[in-house]
């Protein structure tokens, strides 16, 4: 208990008390407007160009707002939404076969494991139809049918085809539609696109979001800009553990920026980890790419019986291999869930039964399809995904097994929001991955780039309006104490970074926060390691800040600058992941307590104890965060136990 | 392997550049080839040395961030690949490998392998969009899509605007990325209604840009890490050429 201290409750308050059917009409229906002449005199701020942001920044551009946006990269069509393979839920029903804006709803809220909040995850579901008709205007290309119409595919465990794709770019495709509805509207004057620059703290006056610090990553100059609200777009948190599928640059520098001013933090222990990723290569690995999941449906998973075994994969007779996962799962064998599979797979590694580099691996190997289908099927099948692992390992699936081994990947938690998507910091709306709204504690495939532009095309903009129109804001300009208060903390961490010029690289820190972070708080946590963690965490933050070396100045391009800026947020923001991980003593999604399972293994909720939402309230460097649950209720479905024996 | 890496070192836009050989005794086969500047970059930093600056995000080939010319080449000698996803394995053990920024009148050095390359996204603010502003869409199955059409629309809508092609080609030419988009919004039925103005407004914003003309050499294209083909330029020279003459 001495990790955190318990506070008030805290509950959502803006979502309307009708049948959940009605709620979003009732709510849009409530909320005040913004005249449109008056719209261009009020300008929001949106941080980030991913689907959520890219989509918000457009549409709020469109009713008429002055809409100030940033990103890092170079350009806005760069956000890591574009990376996003497999495809984008809708409940159009046009298979036929059964679906329904409630069916939609039913298996996300099933699939988050029973952590999300019912209002919020039915009006995605409802908004999903819109998304496609809004894509399919824009020109986005999605797999199309011979008859003209458009393909779906089913994904991720559910009994219905409503996933609609474009080949394996599903998020490049959509992002480029974001990206031109917003270029359409910087040409039209609308948004005032600042890229390469990055938001470095929240301005919070009288208690609202007025603005931002940020920093023009190419000259160095720091400014400010106000404005009437600021939106978060700035994704999720994955790069906490160095090696993930993120983007190099993905941070979470605004959202832990905005939590230590105020916005609180929703179970940030919830993170989701893919099983099918390329396995690290060596010491030098940077990242990790993503395999799509669809690999398992005819690849077979595998590991020598014999610890050890350091014969090629050919080599190894049929006798001396454990296909585990037919072996333990015989209902679902290879297709089981990601965090089961995920599991599994560190399982075996454990017992040293690992493949290549560092033992860290296992076989998923198609000679049995490429028998029983003959290679050609298989290759068109799956050509690309091949292709894409030979580049990477310059191994040849179609002659060794792939090697494959879980990996970061996506982040449930994130800023606390209500159903308007407001965070505890009145003005400042959180959007996207960067929320923790609609997942619970597991995200099922192809649901992220759903909620990503239901947020910013549909839920957001009516809801700012709201905001806008029902309060009263007083002018303030670059001079207000807050404002230079803000700014000039935000340098001085940079100065004081760019000081130390100790012995250590930025990276040397990140490498070892991850480890400690996949080690103790990956896929599988427990008590004593979580405390080991947060024994090791302050140690690993204090050593930063003394001994870490920043080349350069703050006054031209420097890229180490920017990444000493994300990792020293990252090291606070590891302590209250395995804070929230630890205090969270039941297994759920992507949380996964040994101390918490079944007799046969599996993930054990306890929904007596933990039936909330974890929305966790800075508590200063170093200090004690306090815990706000938010009870989450379930009137229209039904809690259960997931099985998949 | 034993590696010597020629880069290209320029402190700012306005500073004079030239290329440094670093040694790096140590490089992976199965390294990425970011990952060998990444360890160059962690030796420099402890040696007291600036670091050498490249864009990059993804690291997974889609994102367009990343791209350096690599002895000479676009993105360097491994076909249909980003810079990202090319590992030290494609070199051998000894090689000397210059590395440089795209080269572009268009395309301003900001600091040793960094270009702005901002022209691009102005080409796309010009016209290359569908004008749907949100909720105007009608259904989505109110107009079929031959998939024929679907398909050569998605294979140009593939471009992740790296700038491999002006990089590659002898003239600065932004053509092929700019026929990519030409190419798939002016097919779809959905961009037709600003089919014209579209291919005018981006050649326009091309030529702006300070990008050069496009005289067929096709270095864009085996450039490319996506592959766009030739045709798309094609295309757009016959929508260039139906707008014009449907002009008044």
């Amino acid at each position: 208990m001495s990790f955190y201290r318990l506070g008030d409750d805290i509950a959502d308050t803006t979502a309307p008390d009708v049948p959940i059917e009605q709620r979003w009409d009732k709510r849009r229906f409530d909320a005040k407007l913004v005249n449109p002449a008056n719209r261009r005199r009020h300008t929001v701020i949106v941080v980030g160009t991913g689907l959520a942001g890219g989509a918000a920044g457009a549409t709020l551009a469109e009713q008429g707002y002055h809409v100030i946006q940033f990103c890092y990269q170079d350009s806005p069509r760069r956000a890591h939404s574009i990376a996003a393979q497999g495809g984008i839920n809708a409940a159009k029903n046009y298979r036929n076969d059964g679906d329904s804006v409630y069916r939609l709803f039913y298996d996300t809220v099933k699939g988050g494991d029973f952590r999300s909040r019912e209002s919020n995850v039915y009006r995605l579901a409802q908004t999903s139809t819109q998304i496609i008709d809004q894509c399919v205007a824009q020109g986005v290309p999605f797999a199309r049918e011979y008859g003209g119409l458009l393909d779906t595919r089913s994904f991720g465990g559910v009994q219905v085809a409503r996933t609609f794709y474009a080949r394996g770019q599903t998020g490049q495709q959509l992002l480029i539609g974001a990206y031109q509805a917003l270029s359409r509207q910087i040409d039209a004057g609308g948004v005032e696109m600042h890229a390469r620059t990055e938001m470095l703290d929240l301005i919070v006056i009288d208690g609202r979001a007025r603005g931002i610090v940020a920093r023009d990553l190419v000259t160095g100059e720091i400014s400010t800009y106000l404005a009437d609200a600021v939106v978060l777009a700035t994704g999720g948190y994955g790069n906490v553990f160095y090696l993930s599928t993120n983007a190099k640059n993905s941070n979470a520098s605004a959202i832990w920026r905005a939590h230590r001013r105020g916005a609180y933090f929703a179970n940030p222990c919830y993170t989701q980890i893919h099983p099918t990723c390329i396995p690290r290569s060596g010491d030098h690995q940077s990242k990790l790419t993503l395999m799509s999941e669809s690999l398992r449906n005819d690849g077979r998973i595998w590991v020598p019986k014999n610890p050890g075994d350091t014969r090629s994969p050919d080599q190894i007779p049929e006798d001396d291999r454990d296909y585990y996962l037919e072996r333990i799962y015989p209902g679902f064998g290879n297709l089981v869930p990601r965090d089961i599979a995920s599991r599994a797979a560190k399982n075996q590694c454990d017992l040293g039964r690992g493949v290549g580099p560092g033992g860290l691996g296992v076989y998923l190997d198609f000679a049995d399809a490429i028998k029983r289908m003959g290679e050609a099927a298989v290759r068109e099948k799956y050509g690309n995904l091949f292709e894409m692992y030979d580049r990477i390992t310059g191994e040849d699936p179609y002659k060794v097994p792939m090697r494959i081994y879980p990996a970061i990947h996506y982040t449930m938690g994130g800023l606390w929001v209500d159903y308007d998507l407001q965070s505890t910091i009145p003005g400042c709306f959180v959007v996207g991955e960067a929320n923790f709204s609609d997942h619970g504690a597991n995200r099922l495939g192809a649901s992220a780039l759903m909620q990503g532009l239901a947020d910013g095309y549909f839920v957001l903009p009516p809801m700012l309006g709201n905001y806008i129109a029902s309060t009263k804001l007083d002018k303030v300009d670059a001079s207000h104490p807050e404002v230079t208060a803000t700014v000039a903390e935000a340098t001085g961490r940079l100065d004081r970074l760019l000081s130390i010029d100790g012995e250590r690289t930025v990276d040397s820190f990140h490498r070892e926060l991850g480890e400690i972070l996949w080690n103790e708080c990956g896929m599988a946590r427990t008590e004593d390691g979580l405390r080991k963690a947060l024994g090791r965490l302050p140690e690993l933050r204090e050593e930063f800040w003394r001994s870490v070396k920043v080349p350069g100045s703050g006054a031209s391009l420097n890229q180490s600058l920017e990444r000493a800026n994300r990792v020293s947020d990252f090291l606070e923001l590891g302590e209250l992941l395995c804070v929230d991980a630890l205090h969270r003593e039941e297994s759920c999604g992507g949380h996964f307590r040994v101390e918490s399972q079944t007799p046969d293994g599996e993930a054990r909720r306890d929904d007596d104890r933990f039936a909330y939402a974890a929305a966790w309230e800075f508590g200063g460097t170093g200090g004690t965060p306090v815990l706000h649950r938010e009870p989450l209720e379930f009137d229209y479905v039904h809690l259960a136990q997931r099985n998949y024996a | 392997m034993k590696l010597t890496l020629r880069i290209w070192r320029q402190a700012g836009p306005a500073e004079p550049g030239r290329m440094v050989a670093y040694e790096v005794p140590d490089a992976n086969p199965d390294m990425s080839f970011l990952e060998l500047l990444d360890v160059l970059n962690e030796r420099l930093t402890l040696e007291g040395e600036d670091p050498v600056t490249f864009d990059h995000d993804c690291r997974e080939g889609i994102c367009g961030s990343c791209g350096v010319v690599i002895n000479g080449q676009a993105h360097g000698p491994r076909a249909l690949t980003t810079t990202c996803q090319l590992h030290v394995r494609s070199f051998s053990d000894g090689d000397v490998i210059d590395i440089e920024p795209w080269r572009s009148v268009a395309f301003g050095v900001l600091k040793d392998l960094m270009v702005d390359r901002s022209g691009l996204d102005r080409i796309i603010q010009a016209g290359g969009y569908i004008s749907a502003p949100t909720g105007s869409a009608p259904e989505a199955h109110s107009t079929p899509v031959p998939k024929p059409i679907a398909d050569s629309a998605f294979d140009n809508a593939t471009c992740i605007g790296c700038g491999a092609c002006v990089a590659a080609c002898p003239n600065g030419s932004a053509m092929l990325f700019t026929s990519a988009k030409v190419a798939h919004l002016n097919s779809l039925p959905q961009g037709a209604p600003e089919r014209a103005s579209r291919v005018l407004n981006l050649v326009e914003a091309m030529d702006a840009e300070g990008f050069g003309g496009c005289t067929n050499t096709g270095e864009c294209t085996n450039a490319c890490p996506k592959g766009i083909p030739m045709d798309s330029i094609a295309t757009l020279n016959r929508e260039y050429l139906r707008a014009s003459l449907g002009r008044k």
